[in-house]
Parts: structure tokens; C-alpha cells; sequence
């Protein structure tokens, strides 16, 4: 059981991210969307974003936006997932459970190649 | 939605969508009068008179992707089932209150669900609002406003790994160590 943490532990954690970050090349900005309508709601999409910040923790990987976005405009495709990797077109994945969530992280965003499963044409 | 909680992340996102700057979010939960009331206030673009009366209609809504919106009505429908309550207060320019009450212990009342992931996903994946999050059970209480540690933090994005650790370990424990033991 972790520790119960403090306000105080903020000054400290900020000195560690920040070393971390400049020790790291901008290389390229990394963005993830995750669709948080009524729809994609209902879906999932709640577990499929902890599922990507656990990810994100667990791996310590830094320089990465996550954010969440009304509807997409494709309920039968939710919980929609978009992946922005540098100047690079944007690539949204349909049906996103956090175990696809979790293979978006490693393979995609990590390891630069999108999948070809669950993407959304278009 | 099978979770009270992901009614809360609905009405959120209503907020969200209307441009709110400061939005709070309560749950409080009173096992000696069996009352369990959430509720999320917002100084969003507001409704006027017209459009609150439309909005718990399930043929109304803002989205032009789809023409029904159904999150409300359900709220209003799951409340009023479970011998509570559901009222909205909204003015235009000055923004929207949702207020929905159940009897804590009626047969029918939804799981309140994970309330740390979503105060977590919410702060994480809308990092421009400013979050205020209240959980009260009894006298006992967990208040979180996002101010202090986006102060403290400075240009370190909620999204960092540390950040994220900090965030969901302070946000579960809040909520854990108030949390009833009969708790659904």
C-alpha cells in the first residue's frame, strides 16, 4: 500500500518530472483523444482512458497530452480512441477497450506503428 | 450507464461542452437519513427557461451529430425511481446546476461506481477547467480543489507519469478512507 500523499510531495515529485523532461528531446508531440460524449460513456470510455494513464505510469513515459473530447460523431464505433504523433495525419481507432487501449499505447504511441485492428477509416 | 458515477462524467461533459471555466462535482452520501445526493454546478453558457423545461425531454439536444440526448432523462428517470429526486437550475451567461437524489438504500439505486477514476480522468483529460470534487459521507469529508497542484506543478502537465501516480493515489485514498462499509 502506497503511502498517503501530501501536498508537500508536489515540490518534490515537480523537481523529478522536470529533470526528466529536459533530459528527454522534444521529439515530436504526442497526443491521445478519447471521445467523452453520452455515447462513449455508456461504452466504456471512462476504463478505456484509466486504462491509458495506467499505462502512461506504469511505463513512465513522458511528453505525452491526454485528453478527452465530446462526441466524435460515430456512436457505433465508441469508445473512439485518436492517436496524434508529431506532424503526422491522425489516426482514430474504433471499439476501444482498455486491452486495445493498452496495444495502442505499446504499439502505436510507443513503438510508431499504428494497427491495422480497429481503425476507423477516414 | 450502469453506474452513478458515469452519470456524474455525463453531466460533466454537458459542462464541459458549455464552455465552463470552473466546474464542482459533490457526492454525498447520508446512511442515517438514506439520502445519496450528486450534483455539478458549472459557470457554462447556461440554458434559458425554455430550453431547462425541453432538456429532461428525450428529444432534445444541443448535438447536430444525433438528434436525441439521453443522458439527462435517464438521471431524471433512475432518481425519481428510487424515491428521489431531480432538478436542474440554469441561467444563460451564468451557468447550470444539476442536482439528482436517491434513497441511498432503495433496491433499485444504481452502484455509485469508481468515483477516484472518474474525478482522475476528468482532471487528467480536461485540464483546462478548474476542478473542485467533494465527497461527504455523514460528517466525514474528501474535498479536492485541482488550484494548489496545477499552482505547484507549473508548466508540468497533469499527464506525467509522476503526476498521474500523485493524482490517482491522493484522489483513491481521499475517497477510500471515508468511503461506508456497506458501500455499493
Amino acid at each position: 500500500m502506497e503511502k498517503v500523499k501530501s501536498l508537500e510531495d508536489l515540490k518534490k515529485l515537480r523537481q523529478e518530472a522536470l529533470e526528466k523532461r529536459t533530459a528527454k528531446a522534444m521529439s515530436g508531440q504526442k497526443e491521445i483523444i478519447v471521445g467523452m460524449g453520452t455515447v462513449g460513456i455508456a461504452a466504456g470510455a471512462r476504463e478505456t482512458l484509466k486504462a491509458i494513464l495506467e499505462y502512461i505510469e506504469k511505463e513512465n513515459l513522458t511528453d505525452i497530452v491526454v485528453r478527452q473530447t465530446g462526441n466524435i460523431g460515430l456512436d457505433s464505433y465508441e469508445p473512439i480512441v485518436q492517436v496524434v504523433i508529431g506532424d503526422q495525419p491522425k489516426v482514430s481507432y474504433g471499439h476501444v477497450t482498455p486491452e486495445v487501449a493498452r496495444r495502442i499505447m505499446k504499439e502505436h504511441v510507443v513503438g510508431g506503428v499504428a494497427l491495422k485492428e480497429n481503425r476507423i477509416e477516414g | 450507464m450502469r453506474e452513478l458515477t458515469l452519470h456524474l462524467l455525463d453531466l460533466a461533459a454537458n459542462s464541459i461542452s458549455a464552455l465552463s471555466q470552473n466546474i464542482s462535482i459533490e457526492v454525498v452520501e447520508d446512511t442515517i437519513s438514506d439520502r445519496l445526493c450528486m450534483s455539478v454546478k458549472d459557470d457554462g453558457k447556461g440554458m434559458d427557461a425554455e430550453m431547462v423545461s425541453k432538456v429532461v425531454d428525450p428529444f432534445v439536444t444541443t448535438r447536430t451529430t444525433r438528434k436525441v440526448g439521453l443522458g439527462i432523462p435517464l438521471l431524471k428517470a433512475a432518481a425519481e425511481a428510487c424515491n428521489g429526486s431531480f432538478k436542474i437550475e440554469s441561467e444563460p451567461g451564468a451557468g447550470t446546476f444539476v442536482k439528482a437524489e436517491f434513497q441511498r438504500s432503495h433496491i433499485d439505486r444504481m452502484p455509485l461506481g469508481d468515483l477516484a477514476a472518474t474525478f482522475l480522468t476528468l482532471l487528467i483529460g480536461t485540464p483546462d477547467v478548474h476542478w473542485t470534487f467533494r465527497y461527504k459521507v455523514n460528517e466525514r469529508e474528501f474535498l479536492f480543489d485541482d488550484r494548489p497542484v496545477k499552482k505547484e506543478l507549473g508548466d508540468i502537465p497533469l499527464s506525467e507519469p509522476l503526476v498521474i501516480n500523485f493524482l490517482r493515489v491522493y484522489l483513491s485514498d481521499g475517497i477510500n478512507s471515508i468511503r461506508p462499509q456497506d458501500y455499493m
